[in-house]
């Protein structure tokens, strides 16, 4: 079943903060700006993952926050993405290895676009959200 | 009742029909000009037809700690309940499809239950930021509930002393009757005063910013609409943009129900037209003075805030136009 148009134009992100350093955060937040307006696209930020078509993790995903991602990957229904936001989420980046890291964020849920930076710009991180109505539509197929 | 099922039925569809559409394009209107305000270029007028479309695709999950019927059960109590007053509502050239005695006081109820609904949705959902969400929206409810009835009920009291034995209660004789040319220069004062606090309380019934903070998005996850996805959610966001449609009706209804279509010497076919259009043009004045507008230009208020604004001063004021109304009967 390929999802209808109406999918692509109306994607809504929640961000979640996986031990990031807040530099992908803000970064996150300047795409919201009104100098890039990403609400033109039908993109908007939700405070539940029960409101979100796509996850925005940032950060390597440390201890305490592996059953929490986990959890809010579950809570958010489907069809669903999960866009990874800046190196330290794609590959570990510095922490690669750390005692206190549990490694990239596709060791813990599956990953549909990877937003390489530290931090990626705000263009990069709209990108990859686009991008990831093609793994959406994909979900949909397999179902 | 005078008109007959066959009219009812029919009338019921198109008006069903017409204030979703209608309500959705608002909300686009509302969202493209609020974008506009602040300097961005803002979604498509469609954006909203897109949303609710995506959320029936959406999986409709309920939470584990969720009171299942009632979690399910209330978006459809609110939307029923939000499309039920569109039938006591006097729109445009259009006589209501209903009307009876109290129309009025029964448009009051029913305009308190999709807010109940959400509470009981809140509740039910399980989740704290649902509850948080669910007891603000219980405060806010008891604050305007006040100013509103007492503006409704001092219009048709006046109405009623003016026009003896006419079913005053009832939206259409009120409409039919605009209270502005028939009471003296104390009047038209209670009506300012009147008007003003049913145009602060609409923003707060459509729960719209300032007064949003039972979803407070950034400070309570979406408050009430937590737990909510897919189906349930695009109800919510339905009922939401028909509620728009009614709040602004009834203060069209109350206080601005004047046609151009007879004043320009038009009948008829032509006539109605032209008047069904220039009343979607007083819903969106109404709409873009009390919702638009304030969203953009103000800033959240906290739950005391909101309580003390509509107990105090907008209550006040309201008693205060009434007082006028009753002293424009004696003198």
């Amino acid at each position: 079943m390929a999802l209808p148009r109406s999918f692509k134009k109306a994607l809504w992100v929640f961000h979640v903060a996986t031990g990031s350093c807040n530099g992908c955060d803000i970064e996150i937040v300047a795409a919201l700006t009104p100098r890039y307006d990403t609400e033109r696209f039908g993109i908007m930020l939700t405070g539940t993952p029960r409101h979100a078509d796509v996850l925005l993790v940032t950060g390597p995903v440390t201890r305490p926050m592996l059953s929490r991602l986990k959890r809010i990957y579950d809570q958010t229904p489907d069809p669903k993405a999960v866009v990874v936001v800046g190196g330290c989420g794609s590959t570990g980046g510095v922490f690669y290895e750390s005692y206190n890291v549990q490694g990239p964020v596709d060791e813990v849920v599956p990953v549909a676009v990877y937003v390489p930076g530290c931090p990626p710009r705000p263009e990069a991180i709209i990108d990859g959200v686009v991008k990831a109505v093609a793994h959406l539509e994909q979900a949909g197929v397999s179902k | 009742m005078t008109v007959g099922i066959a009219t009812a039925v029919w009338g019921g569809i198109v008006v069903l029909f017409g204030s979703g559409l209608l309500g959705l394009v608002y909300k686009g209107f509302d969202r493209k000009l609020a974008a506009h305000m602040q300097g961005r270029i803002g979604p498509p007028l469609r954006q909203p037809f897109y949303d609710v479309t995506k959320l029936m695709i959406k999986e409709n999950i309920v939470p584990d700690h969720a009171v299942t019927w009632l979690f399910n059960g209330m978006p459809v109590v609110s939307l029923a309940a939000v499309a039920t007053i569109l039938f006591y509502l006097p729109l445009g050239g259009f006589a209501p499809l209903f009307s009876g005695y109290g129309d009025l006081i029964l448009v009051l109820y029913l305009l308190a239950v999709p807010a109940l609904a959400m509470i009981i949705g809140g509740f039910a959902a399980g989740s704290p930021y649902a509850t948080v969400g669910a007891q603000r929206e219980m405060v806010m409810l008891m604050s305007y509930e006040f100013p509103l009835a007492i503006t409704l009920v001092s219009v048709a009291w006046r109405l009623a002393t003016i026009l003896p034995g006419a079913h005053t209660f009832s939206l259409a004789v009120i409409a039919a009757h605009p209270l502005w040319g028939m009471v003296g220069p104390l009047g038209v004062i209670g009506l300012v005063l009147l008007l003003i606090s049913l145009l602060v309380v609409t923003p707060a019934e459509l729960s719209k910013i300032p007064f949003d903070i039972p979803e407070a998005e950034t400070e309570i996850a979406g408050g009430l609409l937590a737990e909510y996805s897919g189906r349930n959610l695009a109800m919510f966001y339905l009922a939401d943009a028909v509620k728009m449609i009614v709040m602004s009706a009834l203060v069209v209804a109350l206080f601005i129900p004047y046609g151009i279509a007879a004043p320009l010497g038009l009948a008829g076919a032509l006539g109605a037209f032209i008047d069904a259009l220039f009343f979607l043009v007083k819903i969106f004045v109404v709409i873009f003075f009390t919702v638009i507008v304030v969203r953009v230009g103000f800033a959240r208020l906290k739950v005391d805030q909101v309580a003390r604004l509509f107990w105090l001063p907008m209550t006040a004021m309201a008693l205060l136009g009434m007082i006028f109304l009753a002293l424009d009967r004696i003198l």
